[in-house]
């Protein structure tokens, strides 16, 4: 089944509806109440089916940020990019994007460094028994699984691919469809339901360590260049001083025990912050998809 | 005859039981297995038309949004296994579109997106053909009998119309080795119950044949050894045994009865050989006789009549050749029947003849007679048995005994009765008491006792003999009207054992 809604727990169904009564005052004033709950917007930019591991770094940024946190779950990115905008939830890990997409809108607020950058790459791969096929081209007429239509790896980048090919994304393909998450696109491929797929790198090279059953079933082909990393971003309009906080307290993951374990489950280094520029590369290959 | 036909019952009644139960077992088995077989398949079918329904239901949606992804997962769901049931995992699940080419599949290597399953053949043709003859909006259930699986068909319906159909594949025989489970466990429950009630039913049967094997056991035994048939304790409950106990009781009654008549019937072919034998004698004695006779007559007719000692000794000569005539008379078995009637003058006369023996050996007659006048019976004859029975009575007399005579005549016959007190006549030599020479052992009684009853056979008449310590009884009987009788017959001359 696609990602479930984030379960609430009975502390958190209340620290809502605390929430909820006190929310017209609460985005005005700058000085807000300090236990005002946090909404905090995931994507499957990461194996967000880890409910120990959510709960976990829930109750870590609890104590970090001193207040309630909320993590909110959606079944696609622009439900989380719709929320955000609205400014019904207050940060999102999103993919690099929609970030770039609504730049105006969103504040970048920290970027994971995964094996030393704050890069990855878009993987093209079909099943592990199609030994003949080595590039996108040869995928002509055939079935191809995308991850979400707002995802850069798992989406913008083989579009990208194909038309600087000279080749027509929408009719290349006999048949493509939306897994709504990355690794799905891995079981679609190594089932067979497509006979390709583009998947976010980073959640192939760590489902390769925790799963390499799966992993072992498909082949990668091609990887397209260094992008940026998805990036935790924050609504406009949020205080200044909220953003800081939580931008301190990724920050400091790396030198807290506990964060530092949760970093490892992530398989990531470090958050830090890094300039928009490291999304260039995004932003071109989007404007030669004609999505700017 | 077959070895199983000749079998005794004692094996043949508990057997054929046992055989009786057991097929009753086998088939009362076999029916309950054949129906939980049919329950499994039920089971099945039922939950997978279920299970289509509510796939269908649920892929609405998704189907209609063009989602593949979710389709996908929902079928996935179809794939559950049961951990107590294997067969209700659906071997494949497809979802074809309004054109019948597949839209999702559980094995999309099998059947890619987009493919035509019809180009299968097998079910999903005769599926396809079924869509195209408008049938498009019920559920369809296909076997194919050359496939290990079969197919339930189940619309996607939205507004009334059916737009796709979700196919599931469940194998026929995935159920079965929880089947022969099944089956192996109820055959040896089976097994295990008819081990524990076969000795009941083997020991039943065989109380049952008991009474039959008795009864052939007895059977069997007879005629030889009638006497040790004991069939007492069969129970007498009217059913068909008790019947023919009952009847095979009447039956040796019966053989019994026979054998002692047989008996009797031989010791009448003794005497009656005897009797021819000394009938011949009689003839032989009776030419002389006559002669004799003939002789004294001649010499008393014409002789010198002055002579008185010569004419009395004639005279006794006469008289006692006439009475060996007699005596030889009897013995023959054509015996004139006309001679004087028997009267009461017969049995005084007789009185004094045995009187003389009486007196000597100390032995007391009385007597009792209701004779007056004479009775149609020959007299010589009559004589004869009264005077033997009485000489016989008179000689196992002891000293001091006595001896009855009563002398009974009634409408129909004359009833003769001699009583005495003498040494009583042992059990065993009563059924040779009338024969000429005793051949077992007994002191020689001599002929008298046969000559009774040879004369008494003749005159159709019956004799019977009591015996106990003290008392020894002959009864007489003779009928009047005389019919003369073969003595070998058995019905009017009866020897009773008391």
């Amino acid at each position: 089944m696609y990602s479930p809604d984030q379960k609430f727990t009975g502390a958190d169904r209340r620290r809502l509806m605390l929430a909820l009564a006190t929310l017209p005052l609460w985005p005005a004033t700058p000085a807000e109440a300090d236990d005002a709950l946090v909404h905090i917007g995931l994507t499957p930019v990461f194996l967000d089916d880890q409910v120990s591991f959510l709960g976990r770094w829930r109750l870590w940024l609890e104590r970090k940020l001193k207040r309630p946190v909320n993590f909110v779950q959606r079944g696609s990115y622009r439900e989380i990019i719709d929320l955000l905008r609205r400014g019904k939830i207050d940060f999102a890990w999103l993919c690099g994007l929609p970030y770039i997409q609504h730049r105006n809108e969103f504040e970048l607020v920290a970027v994971p460094l995964w094996r030393g950058q704050p890069l990855y790459q878009s993987y093209l791969i079909v099943p592990v028994n199609d030994s003949y096929t080595e590039n996108i081209v040869e995928l002509r007429g055939r079935i191809f699984a995308y991850s979400d239509p707002d995802s850069n790896s798992g989406y913008l980048y083989p579009q990208y691919a194909l038309s600087i090919l000279g080749e027509k994304p929408s009719t290349f393909f006999s048949r493509t469809f939306f897994t709504w998450a990355h690794r799905k696109v891995i079981e679609a491929v190594s089932v067979g339901l497509a006979d390709g797929g583009a998947v976010d790198s980073y959640i192939w090279e760590t489902l390769a360590e925790l799963q390499p059953d799966l992993t072992a079933t498909t082949r990668i082909i091609d990887r397209s260049p260094l992008l940026g990393y998805p990036p935790f971003v924050a609504r406009g309009d949020i205080p200044p001083k909220a953003l800081e906080q939580f931008r301190e307290t990724l920050l400091g993951m790396a030198d807290d025990q506990e964060g530092k374990e949760l970093l490892k489950l992530l398989r990531l280094d470090r958050f830090t912050v890094q300039s928009p520029a490291i999304f260039d590369g995004i932003v071109q290959i989007a404007a030669q998809v004609g999505q700017k | 005859m077959s070895a199983e036909q000749s079998l005794s019952l004692r094996w043949k009644i508990p057997l054929r039981v046992m055989a009786t139960v057991l097929c009753t077992a086998i088939t009362v088995t076999a029916a309950l297995v054949a129906w939980e077989y049919d329950q499994m398949r039920r089971n099945i079918d039922d939950h997978a038309k279920s299970l289509g329904r509510i796939l269908a239901k649920t892929l609405v949606s998704p189907v209609l949004h063009d989602d593949v992804w979710r389709s996908f997962e929902i079928l996935q769901t179809a794939h559950e296994t049961f951990h107590d049931a294997p067969e209700l995992q659906a071997k494949v699940v497809l979802i074809t579109d309004a054109e019948y080419k597949v839209f999702a599949s559980t094995q999309p290597r099998e059947f890619p997106i987009g493919s035509n399953p019809a180009n299968r053949g097998g079910a999903f043709a005769e599926f396809h053909s079924r869509l195209s003859n408008g049938n498009a909006m019920t559920q369809h259930i296909i076997e194919s009998p050359n496939s290990p699986i079969y197919y339930v068909m189940s619309p996607l319906v939205a507004d009334g119309l059916a737009f796709g159909h979700v196919i599931l594949g469940y194998s026929k025989t995935s159920f079965i080795p929880r089947f022969i489970d099944l089956a192996t466990s109820a055959t040896l429950i089976t097994l295990l119950v008819l081990v524990v009630i076969a000795p009941i039913f083997w020991i039943g049967a065989g109380r049952t044949g008991k009474p039959l094997l008795r009864l052939a056991d007895a059977m069997r035994r007879a005629p030889g050894k009638i006497e040790e048939s004991p069939l007492d304790d069969i129970p007498k409950n009217g059913d068909e045994i008790s019947q023919l106990t009952e009847a095979f009781q009447r039956m040796v009654v019966e053989l019994k009865t026979k054998q002692a008549l047989e008996r009797q019937v031989l010791v009448s072919e003794r005497l009656a050989a005897v009797g021819r034998l000394t009938t011949d004698i009689a003839h032989e004695i009776n030419t002389p006789l006559g002669d004799m006779l003939t002789a004294i007559d001649t010499c008393q007719r014409h002789g010198k009549g002055n002579d008185s000692l010569a004419l009395s000794t004639l005279s006794q000569l006469k008289h006692g050749l006439t009475q060996i005539r007699h005596t030889v008379s009897a013995l023959m078995v054509e015996s004139k029947p006309k001679d004087q009637p028997f009267a009461s003058k017969d049995v005084d006369d007789l009185l004094i003849l045995a009187e003389a023996e009486a007196h000597n050996l100390g032995v007391n007659i009385i007597a009792e007679s209701n004779l007056n006048g004479a009775l149609p019976l020959p007299a010589t004859l009559t004589r004869q048995i009264l005077l033997n029975l009485l000489l016989n009575a008179i000689s196992t007399t002891k000293n001091g005994g006595d001896v009855h005579l009563v002398v009974k005549s009634t409408s129909k016959n004359l009833c003769l009765t001699i009583t005495n007190n003498g040494d009583h006549i042992p059990h065993e030599h009563i059924n040779t008491l009338f024969e000429p020479s005793p051949t077992n052992g007994e002191p020689d009684r001599g002929m008298g006792l046969w000559i009774v009853y040879q004369i008494v056979q003749q005159l159709a008449g019956e004799i019977e003999v009591m015996s106990v310590p003290g008392n020894t009884t002959f009864t007489v009987e003779i009928p009047y009207g005389n019919t003369i009788r073969r003595p070998c017959l058995v019905e009017n001359a009866e020897i009773n054992e008391r």
